[in-house]
């Protein structure tokens, strides 16, 4: 590692935090809630069997979903206590918000040209339009299994509410959503930021919070001149991260690709066949 | 009558025993074969009790073949008309034993007590080869196995049902046989000479019902517990394969209850799950219809609340066989799976052609300046 490599603040340890818990939630959610979802398959029982049966199985799913739920509390009080009380209004609206913008159909269609050969490389500001994918389908997601699960779950309270119905409707959308989840973090996210080519075999910044210069320069172009040019780039600067840091990160988050990617490739096989 | 039978059967013992005729026998027929005659059922009979041909010492080279049923006349009627009455072999002693050392059913030397039993009608019914050529299920290894066959067994008990228990001794007709004690119409009444409790529930629901009105395929004990391979129902792995047996007829109930959440689990190994007679009963069901039934509407809070503790008058709304592809019954439920299904296909299937492109579109791409990589 060259020692003139500039590093710059991508994600504070907050945010790292948040993605290392939802990562480990959503690995254990999904190898304990697949297996019920493809329960016909012989790797699903044969899972059950190897964690103890549907009881730990399920104990194993609420433990992660309660402590996913809390990872996205967290963060809706951290918005709400920024921008309520800090009047970080930025955080809602503006380039450096997760709030999709005209900017963001305008890169979407750009990139959608680039990939066809048919424009230059649309200049990206702090989040790409799929990083918002990624953020707001995760914040649908969690909604959405969320408070079916939870239904599921506190089933005669939540069926005082509205007609025990709902309950059939809750199973069905609690799978198909999870599914789709699992779909798009297993193959899109995992593509999109670790293994496309750029980014291969593992793209650490989520880990270890920092990009290097021309990472920057490379994927957030827009932002970098706008830091630039007021000068606020000079605080965005950081230290590199630790020797240990990189290669740590990249075994964490090859585990992590590799768990998702054997589960999808399970997955895909008990779906086409039952 | 009896005791005057008994009586002169005496007295005919304590002739032939003290008699000649015996110890003639003996000179040329040995010691042994006395021995065991003498502790045998029959022996105030003497020799000549059953060999009646032989009247004098010696006697000629042929004798005729004992003929039991002169004096077991109702055994030899109801052999006569039964399964086993062309057997090839001398018919009494291909299942009570050496002709000479026969002793009483009740002594468990014999070879029809009820713990021989089952090993004695396995002689012919366990051969693979005898079933085969006879076109008989090879049922002596599933009875073993069975709870009846465990119970005789292991837990020497001998009120166990045996063969003869249900299949009757002398007069074992084919199932066939609409006298037959193992036809269709006749297996409630022919478990229920133990199971008697049993067989008044099953009369009761709709099962027996449907059997009493003369329904010519109505289940049967057997038609859920088979008839040799009778599993111990408080055994997990009698219970796991239950839901499979009621699906055998029930196919439709069955695919939808898969499709629910008790189906999910129980396929996992969760024993405790809702089986279909968890909900049902498994004897005594009754049509929802039937304000009896445990699945009628007003007793849905009871039954759900066995398992759900603060069931209540919404959660009974929950349907465990709610079928997403039945329209008309699920209009909700349908068009939710309908929209689930065009979003994923729609979300994933674009996504999945845009990763694609991007794979494709990167190789041609400079590649990344010199970054974290160097």
């Amino acid at each position: 590692m060259s020692s003139e490599t500039t590093y710059y603040t991508r994600f504070t340890p907050a945010q790292r935090l948040m993605h290392a818990v939802m990562m480990i939630t959503f690995l254990g959610l999904a190898a304990t809630g697949l297996p019920l979802r493809f329960n016909a398959a012989g790797w699903s029982q044969a899972l059950a069997r190897a964690v103890g049966g549907f009881a730990s199985i399920l104990f194993i799913h609420k433990f992660c979903a309660v402590v996913m739920s809390l990872d996205f509390m967290a963060h809706v009080v951290d918005i709400g206590y920024r921008t309520l009380v800090k009047k970080q209004w930025w955080l809602l609206w503006g380039p450096n918000s997760m709030v999709p913008r005209l900017k963001d159909l305008k890169d979407f269609i750009g990139q959608l040209r680039w990939l066809v050969w048919m424009g230059p490389k649309p200049k990206f500001d702090r989040y790409t339009y799929w990083e918002k994918l990624d953020y707001w389908g995760v914040f649908w997601g969690m909604a959405i299994i969320g408070i079916s699960g939870y239904a599921m779950w506190f089933a005669p309270f939540f069926s005082r509410l509205v007609p025990g119905s709902m309950l059939n409707i809750a199973l069905l959308i609690h799978g198909e959503e999870a599914l789709l989840a699992c779909g798009w973090i297993f193959v899109i996210h995992f593509f999109n930021e670790h293994l496309r080519p750029h980014n291969f075999p593992m793209d650490v910044t989520v880990f270890t919070g920092t990009q290097t210069e021309a990472e920057f320069r490379e994927r957030h172009p827009e932002e970098y001149a706008r830091a630039a040019a007021t000068g606020e780039l000079a605080q965005m600067r950081t230290a590199a991260p630790a020797a240990w840091a990189t290669p740590a990160s990249r075994l964490v988050g090859s585990a992590a690709v590799i768990f998702g990617i054997v589960l999808i490739v399970l997955t895909a096989e008990a779906f086409l066949r039952y | 009558m009896r005791l005057l039978t008994a009586a002169a059967l005496s007295m005919m013992a304590a002739t032939y025993a003290l008699g000649a005729g015996d110890s003639q026998c003996q000179s040329c027929h040995g010691a042994e074969k006395e021995s065991a005659f003498h502790a045998s059922v029959h022996a105030s009979m003497g020799c000549t009790g059953c060999h009646t041909d032989i009247k004098g010492f010696p006697h000629p080279e042929k004798v005729a073949k004992v003929d039991c049923g002169s004096c077991h006349a109702a055994a030899k009627t109801a052999l006569a008309s039964s399964v086993h009455a062309n057997a090839s072999q001398q018919p009494c002693v291909s299942c009570h034993g050496d002709s000479h050392a026969i002793v009483p059913v009740k002594d468990p030397k014999s070879a029809v007590y009820p713990s021989n039993l089952p090993r004695t009608c396995g002689t012919c019914h366990g051969d693979k080869k005898f079933a085969q050529q006879h076109n008989l299920p090879d049922v002596y290894s599933q009875y073993m196995d069975s709870i009846h066959g465990f119970a005789l067994t292991r837990d020497g008990l001998l009120v166990a049902a045996t063969c003869s228990s249900c299949h009757g001794a002398h007069d074992i007709l084919s199932p066939s046989n609409a006298k037959s004690r193992t036809n269709r119409a006749n297996v409630p009444d022919t478990c229920g000479t133990c199971h008697q409790g049993i067989e008044k529930q099953y009369m009761a629901g709709i099962h027996g019902q449907l059997l009493q009105a003369g329904m010519p395929d109505a289940p049967v004990c057997t038609s859920c517990h088979t008839a040799h391979q009778i599993g111990d129902i408080r055994q997990a792995s009698f219970q796991m394969k239950t839901n499979a047996t009621c699906g055998n007829c029930h196919k439709e109930r069955y695919g939808t209850y898969r499709d629910t959440f008790h189906a999910h689990v129980s396929a996992l190994g969760y024993e405790e799950t809702a089986h279909c007679w968890d909900c049902h009963k498994a004897h005594d069901i009754l049509p929802a219809s039937d304000a009896k039934s445990t699945v009628a509407p007003a007793n849905l809070i009871q039954t759900c609340g066995k398992c759900h503790a603060g069931a209540n008058a919404g959660f009974v709304k929950y349907s465990p066989h709610a079928d997403a592809h039945n329209g008309k019954a699920y209009p909700m439920l349908h068009l939710t799976a309908i929209f689930m299904n065009l979003l994923l296909g729609s979300v994933l299937g674009f996504f999945a052609l845009h990763t694609l492109l991007w794979f494709i579109r990167a190789r041609f791409e400079r590649p990344e300046p010199e970054g974290r990589k160097s």
